[in-house]
C-alpha cells in the first residue's frame, strides 16, 4: 500500500510525516517540500513524477538520508533518520539504501567488479564471499561476461546495469532511483525498466523512482505526481500484479 | 590491505601527474640528502673530535711553527697526560689536483694519541724502521691504487725539493666519519732534511684527564707560554674543527635555507596537485560517501595517497642520494668524508612524510567536508 494522506500505520516500511524543505537563496526562501507525507510499504514500486525543479531530487535525499529535511521526520523500518547524527546516517545508508543514479556514478578508474564491490568493503565479509555477492549481483544484471571491464569499455545501458548491481549487492532495505533511464535510449531505458520490475516483482525489493519518462513510469506500482510541494493524485498504473 | 586498490587507482588515473608530483618529492629528497652529506663532510671534523684532547698552536697565526721544546714543559703540566706534535707538509703529487694532507708525524707518540687510527703492529714496526717511511689511509690508497712498499714522490711546496717517502702502512678509522685520506711520515725525517725552522714543530696536540677541567687547562697552558717569544693559543680540538668549518663560511645557514626553500616549494607543488585530484574527483568521493563510507574514510583516503606518492618518491631520491654517495667524494679530495649515514636517511624519510602529510590534509579535509548532495548536483 502506498499512501500520501499520512493515515499509514505503523507497518508502512518507509514513512513520512510532514516533510518541508527550505533552500535559501540570498535573501529569497525557496519551499521546495511543503508538509508532505508518504508512506510506502516493503515491495512497493513507486514512481515519483513532475516538473524539473519540483523537488524530485531533494524527496530522494531526504529518504535515503542524504539531506536533512527543515521540519517533519522520514522513519525506515521503525529507525526515525532525521533524528540521527550525520555518523549514524552515514552506517545507516550503508545497510539499508542502494543508489541508483542517472548520471551512474561509477568510478572510472575501477572496473565493473571493483566498483560493485565498493558498498561491501564497509562490510566484515571476507574476500571470498565480497566475490560471491558481486559475482551474483553481476548475474542478476545480465553482466557476469562484463566483470573486468571499466566504465569507458561499457555503453550507457551497461553502465547503468553496473549501477543497479552495486545498489543491490550489500541487499538494501530499499533503492532509490533518480531518473536512472534519464541518458539511455529506449531500448537501454527498457532493459533498465525490466531490470528493475524483475528486482521488486521476483527479488521482492523495494524501489523508488523518479522519472520524466512516462512509459518508466507505467511500469511502476503506483505513480505520484509532485506539485507545490506535496504529493498528489495518486494514479494507479494499469498492470496490476 | 582491503582499500589498496582504491588508493592505488586513485594515483593511477592521472599517471603523469602522479609521476611529476612523486618525481618533486624525489628531486627534493635527494637534493636534501646530498646538502646533508656536503654539511656532514664539513662537520666530521667536529664530530670526531676527541673530548679529551686540545691542540696548541703558534698564536700568531696557524702556519708559524711553535718550539720543539714546549714539548716537554706541556707534558709536566699536572692533568695533561700526552703530548705529541706534527706539522703541515702542503707537498703536491704528481698534480696540483691530487690534494690530500700530508703530516709529519712524532712517530713515538702519534699512534697513542689517536687510537681511533687503527695501524697494524707489524705495519707501525716497519714504519718506525725507515726514515723515508710512510703510513697512508686506506681512502687515500684506494684513490691513487697504492700499496705497501711502493714508493711515493712528493714535491714540497714550503720544504722545497722531492721528497721520496716508501709507503709501510695503511691506517683504518674505526668509525666511518674518521678521516682515511691523510699521509703521514716521521716528523724526524722532515726535521733532518729542512734548510730552515729547524727544531720547530706546527703544532701539538695533547690529552688531558680530566676532560671538564678543559677550559682550566687552555688557559694554563696560554699563561704558561705567555711574553715568550712563541705564545700560544690552546683551543679543544672540537673548538679548533669548528672554526675551521667558520672559515668556510656559514655552511650550516647556507645549507638550511637551501633546503628550507626546496620543502616550501615542494609543499606547495603537492598541496596544489592534491588540491586539484581532490576538485576533479569531488563527484566520486560524494558517490563514496553516499554508499555509506565515513567522512574520516574519504579523509584517510586522500591522505593516504599523499603519502604513498612522498614515500615513492622520497625513497627514490633517498636511493639515488645513496647511490651518488657510494661512489665516493665527487670532488676529489676536498670532501674526504662523503657519506650518508642512516641516520640522515631516517631524516629525509620522516620529512618527506610530514611534508605529504601537510600537502594532504587541507585537500583531504575538503574533501571529507563535502556535503554529498551538493557534489551530485554539480555537473
Ligand atoms: N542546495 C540548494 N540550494 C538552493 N536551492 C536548491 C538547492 N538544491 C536544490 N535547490 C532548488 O530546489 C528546487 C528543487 O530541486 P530538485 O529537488 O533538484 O528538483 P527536481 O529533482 O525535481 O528537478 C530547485 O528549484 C532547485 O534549484
Ligand atoms: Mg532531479
Amino acid at each position: 500500500m502506498v499512501r500520501i494522506d499520512g493515515r499509514g500505520d505503523a507497518n508502512s516500511l518507509i514513512r513520512a510525516r510532514g516533510l518541508s524543505k527550505t533552500y535559501q537563496r540570498g535573501s529569497e526562501a525557496i519551499h521546495v517540500l511543503q508538509g508532505l507525507n508518504l508512506d510506502v510499504d516493503a515491495g512497493d514500486f513507486v514512481a515519483f513524477m513532475g516538473p524539473s525543479g519540483s523537488g524530485k531530487t531533494t524527496l530522494l535525499n531526504l529518504l535515503g538520508g542524504l539531506d536533512v529535511p527543515s521540519a517533519g521526520s522520514v522513519t525506515v523500518a521503525g529507525d526515525e533518520i532525521t533524528r540521527m547524527s550525520a555518523r549514524k546516517l552515514t552506517a545507516w545508508r550503508a545497510r539499508h539504501v542502494g543508489f541508483v543514479f542517472q548520471m551512474y556514478n561509477l568510478i572510472p578508474v575501477l572496473t565493473a567488479f571493483q566498483n560493485i564491490e565498493l558498498p561491501l568493503l564497509l562490510t566484515g565479509l571476507s574476500k571470498a564471499e565480497r566475490s560471491r555477492h558481486v559475482e551474483t549481483a553481476l548475474a542478476v544484471v545480465g553482466l557476469a561476461d562484463r566483470m573486468h571491464h571499466y566504465p569507458r569499455q561499457l555503453s550507457g545501458g551497461q553502465e547503468q546495469r553496473v549501477g543497479i548491481a552495486r545498489a543491490i549487492v550489500a541487499d538494501p532495505t530499499f533503492l532509490l532511483c533518480d531518473e536512472p533511464t534519464g541518458d539511455l535510449d529506449r531500448k537501454s531505458a527498457d532493459e533498465i525498466l525490466d531490470l528493475l520490475e524483475r528486482l521488486v516483482g521476483e527479488h521482492g525489493k523495494t524501489a523508488l523512482m523518479v522519472t520524466h519518462d512516462p512509459l518508466a513510469a507505467e511500469r511502476a506500482r503506483v505513480v505520484l505526481h509532485l506539485e507545490k510541494g506535496v504529493l498528489v493524485d495518486t494514479v494507479t498504473a494499469g498492470r496490476a500484479r | 590491505m582491503k582499500y589498496g586498490h582504491l588508493i592505488l587507482s586513485g594515483l593511477l588515473r592521472k599517471k603523469i601527474r602522479t609521476g611529476l608530483t612523486a618525481g618533486s618529492f624525489a628531486v627534493a629528497l635527494f637534493l636534501f640528502a646530498i646538502l646533508a652529506v656536503v654539511r656532514g663532510a664539513f662537520q666530521q671534523g667536529v664530530d670526531v673530535a676527541g673530548a679529551d684532547r686540545l691542540v696548541v698552536l703558534n698564536r700568531v697565526s696557524i702556519i708559524q711553527p711553535l718550539p720543539l721544546a714546549y714539548r716537554d714543559r706541556l707534558a709536566r703540566i699536572p692533568g695533561v697526560t700526552q703530548v705529541t706534535f706534527a706539522n703541515w707538509f702542503g707537498g703536491v703529487y704528481q698534480d696540483e689536483r691530487n690534494f690530500f694532507p700530508q703530516f709529519a708525524i712524532d712517530r713515538e707518540t702519534y699512534r697513542q694519541m689517536f687510537p681511533e687510527f687503527v695501524v697494524p703492529d707489524a705495519e707501525w714496526q716497519a714504519f718506525l724502521a725507515d726514515r723515508e717511511g710512510a703510513i697512508v689511509g686506506e681512502a687515500l690508497a684506494e684513490r691513487f691504487t697504492w700499496k705497501v712498499g711502493d714508493r711515493i714522490p712528493i714535491r714540497g711546496t714550503i720544504f722545497p725539493g722531492t721528497w721520496e717517502f716508501n709507503i709501510r702502512g695503511v691506517y683504518r678509522g674505526q668509525r666511518v666519519q674518521d678521516d682515511t685520506s691523510q699521509f703521514w711520515f716521521r716528523w724526524d725525517y722532515l726535521d733532518e732534511r729542512k734548510s730552515f725552522a729547524k727544531g720547530f714543530v706546527g703544532w701539538y696536540t695533547v690529552r688531558i684527564a680530566d676532560p671538564d677541567a678543559a677550559v682550566r687547562l687552555v688557559k694554563t697552558i696560554d699563561e704558561l707560554f705567555a711574553n715568550s717569544p712563541s705564545e700560544t693559543r690552546t683551543d679543544t680540538e672540537k673548538a679548533f674543527a669548528a672554526s675551521w668549518v667558520k672559515q668556510m663560511g656559514n655552511i650550516q645557514l647556507l645549507l638550511l635555507s637551501i633546503g628550507s626553500v626546496v620543502f616550501f616549494t615542494l609543499l606547495l607543488v603537492a598541496g596544489n596537485t592534491m588540491a586539484i585530484a581532490v576538485r576533479e574527483r569531488t563527484r566520486e568521493l560524494a558517490v563514496l560517501k553516499a554508499v555509506g563510507f565515513s567522512n574520516g574514510f574519504v579523509l584517510t583516503l586522500v591522505i593516504a595517497e599523499t603519502l604513498v606518492v612522498a614515500a615513492v618518491g622520497g625513497g627514490v631520491g633517498l636511493g639515488l642520494a645513496k647511490l651518488f654517495t657510494l661512489r665516493g667524494d665527487p670532488t676529489g679530495g676536498l670532501l674526504p668524508f662523503f657519506y650518508l649515514p642512516p641516520s640522515v636517511i631516517i631524516l629525509g624519510a620522516a620529512l618527506a612524510l610530514a611534508v605529504g602529510l601537510m600537502a594532504g590534509i587541507l585537500p583531504a579535509l575538503s574533501a571529507a567536508k563535502l556535503r554529498v548532495v551538493d557534489a551530485l548536483r554539480r555537473v
